[in-house]
């Protein structure tokens, strides 16, 4: 073999080693001991009724919170990429900062608001909304956290498109909100749809935040990933591996969503 | 450095690239390697160079066999097609790579790279990064640094394709003026006959994997071995199997007896010359090539009955 | 439907023009709504964190942030963040690299399966690192309760970021750079030192800024295999945590702030480097 080709094959074990390491093996693992023992542990931690609880709340919160950020994340991208103001950078910023706060801190900051001693607290008491230890404060949690996906994938092929469609269609004699809903977004649309599969995969995944603010009260606000934690720390590893490998099959499908998606958006991975 | 390619073959998968193409070069010409896209003029070049293998065929530089060695072995120059700038380098750096690579002291890098931008005359931009020159500019810099390593042999890859007219025919010029100063084996490859005629002192025509006829840009233009060539290097009139250039073609006023009767369809000025499309008797379509003079005489207008004198055709064997 | 009105007419009646529809699209009502809900979800948090961080003045932010297990926690974080960046440049760039240029069946799986950090929930990702490194691991290594966990897992989090980052710049980088090089007498090291890796070095650093901000804040992957020993496997966030459980807020803001202020810092510095180092490529 020459040299090249050798140093070729090194380099490629090299990081495929890795890989194997890091993710492989790891994942692999999970799926073996999980099944380990048949299907019919797995299928009875599965179904069983605090398990089937945590799926349900997840899902409802996930079809809640994103959804509205999709809206946000068309509305702020068009804002960006076709309003004019001074600011757009900074306001580019805050949309992002939800990458740069650690999930315990969005979780914090949110008690402080909507919690009993926070900013708003007496007046969401006076008015009997219980925002903190109960659902809707999770939905928050969930919403900041995956805020910002829709808009950082739409804003790019805002960008693209340019505005020569939108002002074609003015021209005919379209309104606003028909150029928007015939024009642009089915234009945009698979930026869209890439971004709604990333916040919804962030949001099913979604631990740190809805940890602090949900109480972690079994059977009421557990969503699926405390769930895995609350079956951990009670020796259920069973349990926690079924919920675990739920988890991890949704990712999957979520990888395989983004794969085929890619081709259909300025191609971001290489093939 | 004279340059010897004995039956070099290559395939691009199914895509017959090169079919056993031979080839010599003297040293210190000036030879083009012309033909249009896909005629494997590229690869060989970069054969030559040693940025691709063949699959078969030995290349061979100043009589020693380079086929095994790789690129930066091979003493040879390479001039890209977009230039391949050093993006993250300034000029200087750029031009005094390859002396770096060798590891040349610093003061011998820095004198002849204010030796070569003077040559190539892009003094004072020596600090310049490449996203801030032209594309003129870009060329001259890939020229200086491919000459900084002193290559026996100079190879360019269509180095005035990315340019404007111009500009082309200015670096034409100064290409030919600086292989006069030189002397160093040149090969350029090009689409454009044009270029190959006005610049190279030797035309290699290349057609399809295989190389149709080498020769001087004269001996091409009037010698030419088989109607590709013809047609390709200069315009021609197709007659069936028979091939006239328009300026061979005489046209006179009409006189009975004399030549063809032919009726002139379109007279366009380009200048200098003047551009004749004439339908002959029998319906078929030539267009003549005359000089103003030539015009003025014959008062030429749209649908003029003129005589037309065709040369001796040119056929070619099957 | 009604025939479009034609622009002409449109003008005749006086009716203004139609503007490009983000100025008008989202309309007052749009923006409003949108600055209701930013301001919900980040700007009110963020602002009552800041305020609370600061509630007791310097001397108290202070005084929470040196406290013994307070700086041990924070010193654990940002020196593993530190040293999985470092990590990450090297092993990311490397994978990239072959994910580019190289060439092998399966490629395309692997290539889908850098992104499952991003996917899976980070409770899940700890999981499953627990079930081979982990007590009982069938290869015999076992790294729970140690600092090597945490290590273990940030790598496993933050591993996409300088992946993702590298990648479309390697694609794009025209090869006939390296061939220059090769023709002009640079061996396959040279070309690699002095033009690939110069080339790809601002998508390095934006890579690794990102990394490190999620680094120092991730959580999720650290709870059941660091074991979450104070002065020993105790990271920023989960001292956050428990200060939160022990309502200790002015405790748990200070060190918020003070992580945060850091990946605002890290990120603000690598993107103005990352760009200086950038300004002549594009």
């Amino acid at each position: 073999m020459s040299a090249n080709a050798a140093r070729r094959l090194g380099v490629r074990m090299l990081a495929l080693g890795y890989l194997a390491l890091l993710l492989g093996a790891p994942v692999g693992m999970i799926f073996y001991r999980t099944f380990e023992h048949g299907l019919a542990p797995v299928w009875s931690a599965v179904t069983a009724p605090n398990a089937e609880h945590a799926f349900w709340l997840s899902l409802e919160i996930v079809a809640i919170a994103v959804p509205l950020n999709t809206i946000f994340g068309i509305g702020m991208a068009l804002l960006l990429e076709r309003g004019r103001f001074w600011g757009k950078g900074l306001l580019g910023l805050v949309i992002d900062l939800p990458f740069a706060i650690s999930p315990v801190v969005v979780g914090l900051a949110l008690v402080l608001v909507y919690g009993k001693t926070g900013w708003l607290g007496d007046w969401l008491t006076t008015n009997g909304i219980q925002i903190i230890f109960s659902v809707p404060g999770m939905v928050i949690a969930t919403a900041v956290v995956s805020l910002p996906f829709v808009a950082r994938e739409t804003m790019p092929v805002l960008r693209e498109l340019g505005i020569d469609a939108e002002q074609a269609a003015e021209t005919l004699g379209a309104s606003a909100w028909q150029t928007f809903w015939r024009v642009t977004l089915p234009a945009i649309r698979w930026g869209v749809v890439y971004g709604v599969v990333l916040s919804t995969a962030r949001a099913l995944g979604e631990f740190g935040a809805v940890s602090i603010v949900s109480g972690r009260i079994e059977g009421q606000t557990q969503t699926l990933p405390l769930y895995v934690q609350d079956r951990f720390e009670n020796f259920d590893s069973t349990g926690a591996y079924a919920a675990a490998v739920l988890l991890a099959l949704l990712a999957l499908g979520t990888l395989l969503a983004m794969n085929l998606l890619t081709r259909r958006t300025r191609g971001r991975t290489a093939s | 450095m004279a340059i010897e390619v004995r039956e070099v073959s290559k395939r691009f998968g199914d895509f017959v690239a090169l079919g056993d193409v031979s080839l010599r070069v003297g040293d210190g010409a000036l030879t083009a390697l012309l033909g249009p896209s896909g005629s494997g003029k590229s690869t060989l070049l970069r054969i030559i160079a040693g940025l691709e293998s063949p699959d078969s065929g030995e290349v061979v530089i100043d009589e020693q066999n380079v086929t095994d060695a790789p690129a930066r072995m091979r003493g040879v120059g390479f001039v890209f097609q977009h230039y391949a700038p050093f993006k993250h380098m300034t000029v200087h750096d750029n031009v005094g790579f390859g002396l770096s690579v060798r590891k040349r002291p610093k003061a011998e890098i820095r004198e002849r790279v204010k030796e070569l931008l003077g040559l190539v005359r892009l003094e004072g931009l020596a600090e310049r990064y490449p996203s801030q020159l032209s594309g003129g500019q870009l060329q001259r810099m890939a020229l200086a640094r491919a000459l900084a390593v002193q290559p026996q042999v100079l190879l360019l890859d269509e180095p005035f394709g990315a340019l404007d007219a111009q500009v082309r025919a200015e670096l034409r010029e100064w290409l030919r003026r600086l292989h006069e100063e030189i002397h160093v084996t040149t090969i350029f490859v090009t689409h454009d006959q044009e270029e190959a005629m006005e610049v190279a002192e030797q035309i290699v025509v290349m057609n399809k994997g295989r190389i149709e006829q080498a020769g001087t840009p004269r001996e091409l233009y009037e010698s030419p071995g088989n109607e590709f060539v013809m047609s390709f290097i200069g315009p021609v009139n197709r007659l069936g199997d028979a091939f006239v250039r328009p300026h061979d073609i005489e046209i006179l006023p009409s006189v009975e007896g004399v030549g063809t009767e032919a009726l002139v369809e379109r007279v366009v000025h380009l200048g200098f010359e003047v551009r004749v499309e004439l339908k002959l008797h029998d319906g078929r379509d030539i267009w003549a090539q005359i000089t103003r003079e030539n015009a003025q005489q014959l008062e030429l207008r749209e649908g003029q009955i003129l005589s037309v004198r065709l040369p001796a055709p040119r056929v070619f064997a099957a | 439907m009604s025939p479009p009105p034609n622009s002409q007419g449109a003008l005749a009646l006086g009716r203004p023009r139609v503007p490009a529809i983000g100025a008008r699209g989202a309309g007052a009502l749009g923006k409003g709504l949108l600055g209701i809900y930013l301001s919900a979800l980040v700007l009110l948090p963020v602002a009552a964190l800041l305020s609370k961080a600061g509630s007791g003045g310097t001397s108290a932010f202070w005084r929470e942030i040196s406290n013994p297990e307070a700086l041990a926690a924070i010193k654990l974080t940002l020196a593993a963040s530190a040293i999985v960046v470092l990590i990450n440049a090297i092993f990311g760039t490397l994978i990239a690299w072959v994910l580019v240029r190289d060439e092998f069946p399966g490629k395309r799986f692997v290539n889908t399966l850098i992104d499952l950090p991003f996917a899976l929930p980070t409770i899940v990702a700890g999981v499953v690192l627990l079930a081979l490194y982990g007590k009982g691991s069938p290869v015999g290594v076992d790294v729970a309760f140690t600092r090597a966990s945490v290590g273990l897992a940030l790598l496993f989090v933050t591993l996409p970021f300088v992946v993702r980052s590298v990648q479309p710049v390697l694609l794009e980088l025209d090869q006939a750079m390296e061939e220059a090089a090769a023709s002009l007498g640079a061996g396959p090291a040279t070309v690699l030192r002095r033009i690939v890796l110069p080339s790809l070095a601002p998508a390095i650093i934006s890579g690794v800024a990102l990394s490190f901000a999620r680094a120092i804040g991730e959580y999720g992957s650290l709870v059941l295999i660091t074991g979450e020993l104070p002065f020993k496997t105790e990271v920023g966030s989960v001292y956050i945590f428990g200060q939160i459980s022990n309502e200790n807020l002015p405790a748990a803001a200070a060190v918020s702030v003070l992580l945060l202020l850091v990946a605002l810092v890290v990120l603000g510095a690598l993107s103005f480097v990352s760009h200086r180092r950038s300004r002549h490529v594009r």
